[in-house]
């Protein structure tokens, strides 16, 4: 007998009150007694060998005076992990507020991660290697935090990257986002990078809570008094060079 | 011989070249969003336009037109839908109904016609004296697709940036404070500034703000209100 499938492509040509007739018709009658006899053909799934595919990732520090934590390198499926206008996931505010990068890596949606061992200085660059297997890992994220702020950082997310071909490189310059989860008040013990040495996390969101673009640091020089920090922690746009290779 | 052969197919193909062509310099429809970056600023009434190369909304290193003073320093945009209207633009007005929060987002569509190629937005930020977040005669692609395109703060060069509430109204000293901004920002501020020796409109060289909402030079606050640039984000489907 016909399967659906085909019966379905027949009457495709007829009009259209007459499919919907007869589609009501056959969906009737396979309720009734004929499930058992509806025979779908095989379905064949196409054996191919994982692929594996590699990147390089050089990240330069563009800033004077603020350090970069461990940079936070993942690939995953199209989605991004922060968004101008959207409140940071608590993985993300650990990030941006005290520059621990493990639970934002840990996050269940990610498919590969990388991570870079140690800060990455004012002038300075760092390479990561990420690989994958794994045909949905298209999209990149990257992120690291300023350490010499309240809850700054820069990076990029959902970045669609699998169209690169072999040795083909991509690069961005990044500006600094707030997390919007910590009041910029510089104050003393609020800042964990070196410039102050004080708490990083703190789960209290005392800011506007959503994610936008950091206003830069104001520092005690420029008119801040409850700030530790000095003219020498200013930054502007942008703050860090990526350059993504993809080496295979 | 060959060239008889070939040529109905090339007639074929020119005059589908000819109809692709025309077909995206007839009209065009554009899906824009502006995002408003920044924690600290809001945007006034929005106004985008497609309009001809011969037209601007504004242009760096000239004197701000009259209507371009009214928007920059006290948000007010229908001289400037008039002046564009009269220049036969396609022009979309306050698609956020009012302010632009922080962080915020607006959409809107555009249909341009063929001779408007060129897109320019406004909007007063505030607080500022006669600051506005601008894009000059940026040339519409005829391919379809997503562009994005980033966004800088400038500075009119009609009002000194003196840091006061004050008032929005063009030659008046002083920032509009619409009610929704008015607990943000300080009060009894002695000034920056009294001076605008540059009036032509140029890059916002940013606020200085205090940390005193009571008093101080400024009633701008330094750790909210101040920004880098760029402060907004446009994303422009073609269809």
């Amino acid at each position: 007998m016909l399967t659906f499938n085909t019966f379905q492509k027949i009457t495709n040509k007829v009009t259209r009150p007459l499919l919907v007739a007869s589609l009501l018709t056959i969906g009737l009658g396979a309720c009734n007694d004929n499930t058992a006899e509806v025979v779908m053909p095989p379905v064949v799934t196409p054996v191919t060998p994982p692929i594996e595919v590699s990147y390089s990732i050089t990240l330069t520090n563009l800033t004077y005076a603020q350090p970069l934590s461990p940079v936070a390198v993942a690939l995953h499926g199209d989605s991004k992990m922060w968004q101008v206008g959207q409140a940071a996931s608590a993985e993300l505010e650990k990030l941006a507020e005290g520059g621990d990068n493990s639970d934002f890596i840990a996050l269940a949606t990610n498919i590969a991660t990388t991570s870079g061992e140690g800060p990455v200085p004012p002038g300075a660059s760092t390479t990561l290697e990420i690989s994958t297997t794994d045909p949905m890992a298209n999209y990149f994220t990257l992120a690291t935090m300023l350490v010499n702020t309240n809850d700054a950082f820069s990076g990029l997310t959902g970045v669609d990257i699998s169209t690169l071909a072999l040795n083909q490189e991509k690069s961005w310059r990044l500006n600094v986002y707030d997390s919007g989860t910590e009041k910029n008040d510089e104050a003393v013990g609020t800042i964990p990078g070196p410039a102050d040495g004080g708490v990083g996390y703190d789960a209290v969101r005392n800011d506007i809570d959503l994610v936008g673009y950091h206003s830069g640091v104001v520092s005690k020089d420029d008119g801040l008094s409850s700030s530790v920090l000095t003219q020498a922690h200013r930054f502007d746009n942008p703050a860090v060079k990526l350059t993504i290779t993809r080496t295979k | 011989m060959k060239v008889i052969k070939k040529s109905p197919i090339k007639a074929v193909l020119s005059s589908l070249t000819l109809a692709l062509i025309s077909s995206t310099t007839m009209a065009q429809e554009l899906s824009i969003t502006v995002t408003n970056l920044t924690q600290g600023l809001h945007f006034t009434p929005v106004i985008t336009a497609a309009h001809n190369s011969e037209n601007q909304i504004f242009m760096s290193g000239q004197m701000a037109t009259s209507e371009l003073q009214a928007m920059a320093e006290g948000g007010d945009i229908s001289g400037l839908a008039n002046l564009l209207s009269n220049a036969d633009a396609n022009i979309n007005e306050n698609p956020a109904a009012g302010l632009l929060a922080p962080t915020m987002s607006t959409s809107f569509t555009l249909t341009n016609e063929s001779a408007n190629t060129h897109l320019s937005l406004a909007a007063m930020i505030l607080p500022s004296n006669d600051g506005f977040v601008g894009l000059d005669s940026w040339t519409i692609p005829e391919e379809a697709g997503t562009y994005t395109v980033f966004l800088n703060a400038y500075d009119a060069g009609t009002e000194a940036n003196n840091e006061l509430r004050g008032s929005g109204a063009p030659g008046e000293a002083g920032m509009p404070v619409p009610p929704p901004l008015d607990t943000s920002i300080g009060m009894n501020g002695t000034g920056i500034t009294d001076m605008e020796s540059n009036n032509k409109v140029h890059i916002h060289r940013g606020s200085l703000g205090d940390d005193d909402m009571t008093a101080g030079k400024s009633d701008i606050n330094n750790s909210v209100q101040r920004w880098l640039n760029p402060i907004a984000k446009l994303t422009i489907t073609v269809q």
